[in-house]
């Protein structure tokens, strides 16, 4: 790889973070580096946010160490501020302010330059489609609007380091589509980015890099594509039937070399090479569905398909 | 390394710019109400009290409850609503705002509107028959270290409040009484010695004490005091306040 043959963006050691008793990050270790989008994926709960907040100083670890930019964090932490951006998960734009005045404000708070601030809040709303918004009061806008507004409010500074904490979340899938364009266009400029995501699907076309937290620790880790090849397979067959054709279908698939999964009347059959039986048995069965393998899958088999809430 | 205060008081600002008048009537329609009631209604049944007509014994004390009013209630209300459901301290702390210039922006912004409630009322004491005298200009930045001790004291009560009815002990048991018994309406060198030491624990009867010899320009020998006590209790809260808030945000 090209990418990590350069020194880290960001690098985290050891790090751990225990609110009392709960461990919700545990023994962390990770880099970015310049010019890749790492995407962090994992199920509610798993730690992804509180990871983002030690990096930005709002929460802070219980052990190991953080570098950004090659500085210590938090000795260092408004110097290297200063070059991050970050697209929050839950909304904080001001609504006390108009659209516009929200990228001024913020970028004032960076000691941007106002005249340059004008400027770069101007070709960010261009660029998010939202200049016809400018003077718009934030409650007036759509969730789609907020969303690319606060996009737009973490460009204002024009960072090293773009923090995107589930960018798309609750959007339809126009506003989805709309952002993965622009966040992709930015990948291509060379911005470095962490985002975090549920969309699977956003994650396989942002990320060059993934890495699967659970319960506060890394799961796995690697190219998107090859991890789901090397660790599910190429295809994916679904069978819905009665209990006791599935059992039967089973027996008959021991002598491939597919893994299989049963949840409720459903049987998932991950095939990591062709085999006659598979082939049969998709000719068959009526109930039958065969897609490529995807990111979804390697997360659920990580992960477990129980739900996690708090 | 504490620079970047004044952005979180620009920010202040440019909002309450927005709404200029509703904000300045409600900091200002209490003490104002308070003048007119007693000053006018009560007032007229009252002899002189200590050389002055009752309208112009209230006047001064109610110049330094302005301030309290306006500074305490803004890092109360405005404070906490920025705090959670507006989540303005959340996006401020992921710039290179630090908590503590943030607690201190918010203090002193806090503090700057109670001294535009205090410098109104100020303007209006002719209204009322007081004639300030030229000792204001002294008046001013004690005005405004009572703001930024009010202010802190709204702003611990934000950093321990964990719904918008938490405010109302404080408002009743602290800042009501405070209005009350820290000498606006009555003249505590009349009361018993007790009381008098009692009223003097009242952190409002400094400043009611010097607003009244500023705006008389008759200074008193315990002067000192008065302004020592507000400088102290300012900076210790001002300090209690920056701690708890960093406290409540960084976990």
């Amino acid at each position: 790889m090209t990418l990590t043959a350069k020194p880290p963006l960001v690098e985290i050691r050891n790090l751990t973070k225990k609110f009392k008793d709960r461990v919700v990050v545990k023994d962390l270790d990770l880099c970015i580096y310049p010019g890749e989008c790492l995407g962090l994926l994992g199920p509610n709960g798993a730690g992804k946010t509180t990871t983002i907040y030690m990096l930005l100083g709002l929460v802070r670890p219980t052990s190991g160490e953080i570098s950004i930019f090659g500085e210590s964090i938090p000795k260092r932490l408004k110097h290297v501020k200063l070059r991050i951006g970050v697209a929050p998960q839950a909304d904080n734009l001001d609504p006390d302010l108009t659209v516009f005045e929200n990228l001024l404000v913020y970028a004032a708070y960076f000691g941007v330059n106002r005249s340059i601030a004008k400027k770069r809040a101007d070709e960010l709303l261009g660029f998010f489609a939202l200049k016809n918004r400018s003077d718009e009061i934030i409650q007036h806008l759509s969730g789609g609007q907020r969303r690319r507004l606060l996009l737009s409010r973490a460009l204002i500074n024009a960072p090293e380091l773009l923090i995107l904490d589930e960018p798309t979340i609750g959007l339809d899938p126009q506003a989805r589509h709309l952002i993965w364009e622009r966040l992709e266009n930015l990948r291509s400029q060379g911005t470095t980015m962490l985002l975090t995501s549920h969309y699977m699907e956003e994650v396989s076309r942002l990320a060059n890099r993934v890495l699967i937290l659970d319960e506060g620790k890394i799961v796995a880790q690697g190219d998107p594509g090859e991890m789901v090849a090397d660790m599910i397979g190429s295809e994916v067959f679904e069978v819905t039937d009665s209990p006791k054709k599935l059992d039967a279908l089973e027996e008959t698939l021991r002598s491939c070399k597919v893994d299989v999964e049963r949840v409720a009347d459903r049987l998932f059959i991950y095939a990591q090479e062709s085999c006659t039986e598979l082939e049969t048995m998709a000719i068959s069965l009526r109930h039958v569905s065969k897609r490529p393998a995807n990111l979804e899958d390697l997360f659920l088999k990580l992960t477990g398909r129980t739900l996690r809430e708090n | 390394m504490w620079l970047l205060f004044y952005k979180v008081w620009l920010r202040n600002a440019s909002v309450w710019r927005k709404h200029v008048r509703a904000s300045l009537i409600g900091n200002l329609g209490q003490p104002f109400l308070f003048l007119l009631a007693m000053g006018f209604g009560l007032g007229r049944q009252i002899p002189q009290i200590e050389g002055v007509t009752y309208l112009q014994f209230i006047g001064p004390g109610l110049v330094a409850s302005a301030v309290m009013y306006s500074g305490s209630f803004e890092t109360m209300y405005g404070s906490y609503t920025r705090l959670t459901t507006q989540r303005t301290y959340e996006a401020i702390l992921m710039t290179p705002v630090s908590v503590e210039e943030l607690a201190l922006g918010e203090i002193i912004w806090a503090a700057t509107k109670g001294i535009l409630s205090g410098l109104i009322m100020l303007a209006a004491l002719p209204l009322f028959g007081l004639i300030p005298s030229p000792w204001i200009l002294a008046l001013i930045p004690m005005l405004f270290l009572e703001g930024i001790l009010f202010a802190s004291l709204g702003l611990i009560m934000t950093a321990l409040a964990s719904d918008y009815e938490f405010f109302n002990y404080f408002t009743s048991l602290f800042i009501t009484p405070l209005f009350l018994f820290s000498g606006i309406f009555f003249s505590i060198s009349a009361m018993n010695p007790v009381i008098q030491k009692i009223s003097l624990a009242l952190p409002l009867t400094h400043a009611v004490n010097l607003s009244r010899m500023l705006c008389y320009g008759r200074i008193g020998p315990d002067w000192p005091i008065h302004v020592l006590v507000i400088i102290i209790l300012s900076v210790f809260c001002a300090w209690i306040a920056i701690v708890l808030i960093r406290r409540r945000l960084i976990l």
